[in-house]
C-alpha cells in the first residue's frame, strides 16, 4: 500500500489552524505561558526526566512502597507449597555472588552462632544445642530473583522457636543476618515468625555442605533466595533497618515469593 | 457533526489512557527482557542490551515492579471507562467469523478501507480485543511469577510458577507482534496517530 502524502498534508493544516484558533484566546495564551516556566523552573531545579538521580530516587521510592505492599499481602498462615522427594532438583544448582571454588569453609569446632540486639536471653549458641532442638523438615521450591527455581530437601530448626527460646523481641521490625562470606541480609518479623522459616542445618538429609551454606543457613520458602542467607555467624534483632547486601544495591528489600 | 460532540472519536480519557500505556509497555516489555536474560526461558533466545532497560538485574527488576503499577492502574482506569461509558460495546462489538474472515480477506489483499476511523473493521476489533485480554494474562502471570506462594489460586490457574513464566513470556511476545504491526498499520494510515493525539 503506497504512503499517501496527499491526505497527509491537509491533516498537518488542520492541527495548525486549529492550535492558532484556540491560542487566540488571551487565557490560553497566558496558560500556555505559564506551563512554559513553570517546566523552566522544574528543570533549573535538577527535576528533569533525564536526570540520573531523580529517576533513582523515584525507583527506590517505589521499592519501598512495594515493601509496603507486600507485608499486606503477606498472609502468615499461607504455606509455600510443598512437595515429592521425587521432585527434588538433582543435583541442586550452586549460586552466590562469587564462584564454587570460593566458598567459605566454616570450621565446625570452633564455630558458635551469636545473637544480639532485642534479645534477653543466651546469646552464644553451639551446633550440637541447635542439633537438640525439635528438628522439622521440608522440601519447598527454591526461587532465584533470575527467574529460575528448584526444589529442595532443607531440615533444621523452626526460626519461631530459635527466637522464643533466646528470648527476642517479636514485636521489632527487622531480623538481620551476616554471614560468613561477608554476605548480608535482613528480614521482616512476620516473615521470621512464619510456620516455614527454618534455621537450616541439614541438606536432603546429610549435613548441610560448604556450598549450600554449613554450617547453617535460613530457608525461607516465602522469600527470594537472596534473602536466604548461607554461612551465619550472628543475628541481630532490631529496630533499624539493616539493609543487606543485594537490597543496598537495588534489589528489593522484602523480596517476598 | 452532532455525533462528534456526543461521542469524540477518540475522547480524551482515551487517548490519555493509550499513551501512557504505551510508555508503560516500553517501560516493562524492556525492563523484563533484561530479567528474562539474567536466566533465559529459551537458551537460543537473549535481548541484545541495546533494546533492555535497566543494563543489569537489579536496576531491571527496579524498573518492573515501579512501571507495573503505571501499567496495572492504567489498564483498569481504561477498561473501566471503557465498560462505563459503553465504548466498549460500540467500537468492538459486534464481532462474527463471517465479517472478520471477508475483512481479513481484504487486508491481505491490500484492500481494506479506512475512510470512517470512527468505525473500526472487524481485523481491528479482534486485535484490540485480543490485546485487552493478553494485557489482562500477562499482569496475572506476573503476579503469580512475582509472589507465588501468596497468589495460590492464580498459581493454579497458570499450571504452577513454571509454567507461569511461560505463560508471561508468550504474553509479552503476542503483544510485541501486535506492537509491530500496530505500529505498521499507523505508518499506513496516518490520520489515525493524528486522531489519537487530537482526538477528532
Amino acid at each position: 500500500m503506497p504512503f499517501n502524502l496527499s491526505r497527509s498534508r491537509p491533516d498537518a493544516e488542520l492541527i495548525i489552524k486549529d492550535a492558532a484558533t484556540e491560542l487566540k484566546a488571551p487565557a490560553r495564551r497566558l496558560f500556555g505561558k505559564r506551563i512554559l516556566s513553570l517546566g523552566g523552573l522544574a528543570m533549573l531545579s535538577g527535576c528533569s526526566i533525564t536526570d540520573d538521580k531523580s529517576v533513582n530516587a523515584m525507583l527506590r521510592t517505589m521499592s519501598r512502597f512495594n515493601d509496603n505492599v507486600q507485608a499486606l499481602l503477606f498472609d502468615p498462615n499461607a504455606l509455600a507449597p510443598t512437595y515429592p522427594e521425587s521432585m527434588i532438583t538433582r543435583p541442586f544448582p550452586f549460586n552466590a555472588f562469587y564462584d564454587i571454588d570460593e566458598v567459605p569453609q566454616v570450621d565446625p569446632s570452633g564455630y558458635t552462632l551469636a545473637i544480639g540486639g532485642l534479645v534477653n536471653g543466651k546469646r552464644v549458641w553451639t551446633l550440637d544445642e541447635l542439633h537438640a532442638m525439635p528438628q522439622e523438615s521440608q522440601i519447598t521450591r527454591h526461587i532465584c530473583i533470575e527467574g529460575w527455581s528448584a526444589i529442595g530437601r532443607w531440615g533444621g530448626v523452626r526460626f519461631a522457636h530459635f527466637l522464643a527460646r533466646a528470648g527476642a523481641d517479636t514485636s521489632a521490625k527487622y531480623v538481620a543476618f551476616h554471614c560468613s562470606d561477608n554476605y548480608s541480609t535482613s528480614i521482616d518479623m512476620p516473615t521470621a515468625l512464619h510456620a516455614q522459616t527454618q534455621l537450616t542445618l541439614t541438606y536432603d538429609g546429610q549435613t548441610l555442605p560448604p556450598k549450600y551454606g554449613f554450617p547453617m543457613k535460613l530457608r525461607m520458602p516465602t522469600k527470594l533466595g537472596y534473602k536466604n542467607p548461607k554461612h551465619i555467624v550472628a543475628i541481630t534483632v532490631t529496630n533499624e533497618y539493616p539493609g543487606g547486601y543485594w537490597e543496598n544495591q537495588g534489589y528489593n528489600w522484602f523480596g517476598g515469593s | 457533526m452532532q455525533n462528534q460532540t456526543q461521542h469524540p472519536t477518540q475522547p480524551l480519557w482515551l487517548r490519555i489512557t493509550h499513551w501512557i500505556n504505551a510508555l508503560a509497555i516500553v517501560i516493562m516489555v524492556t525492563s523484563g527482557w533484561q530479567i528474562y536474560n539474567a536466566s533465559p526461558l529459551f537458551q537460543a533466545l537473549t535481548f541484545p542490551s541495546a533494546v533492555t532497560l535497566g543494563g543489569w538485574l537489579g536496576a531491571a527488576t527496579e524498573w518492573h515492579f515501579a512501571g507495573m503499577w503505571l501499567l496495572v492502574v492504567n489498564y483498569v482506569v481504561y477498561v473501566g471507562m471503557n465498560v462505563a461509558t459503553g465504548r466498549l460495546r460500540r467500537r468492538l462489538f459486534p464481532l462474527s467469523v463471517k465479517t472478520l474472515v471477508k475483512d481479513a480477506n481484504a487486508a491481505l489483499r491490500g484492500k481494506l478501507g479506512h475512510d470512517d476511523l470512527a468505525h473500526y473493521n472487524a481485523v481491528q476489533k479482534l486485535a484490540y480485543l485480543a490485546v485487552i485480554v493478553d494485557l489482562a494474562i500477562v499482569i496475572l502471570s506476573g503476579l503469580v511469577v512475582w509472589k507465588s506462594v501468596q497468589f495460590p489460586v492464580l498459581r493454579t490457574l497458570m499450571g504452577g510458577y513454571d509454567n507461569a513464566r511461560v505463560v508471561h513470556f508468550l504474553g509479552m511476545s503476542f503483544l510485541v507482534v501486535f506492537f509491530v504491526v500496530h505500529v505498521a498499520m499507523v505508518a499506513l494510515v496516518p490520520r489515525s496517530l493524528v486522531l489519537m493525539i487530537r482526538g477528532r
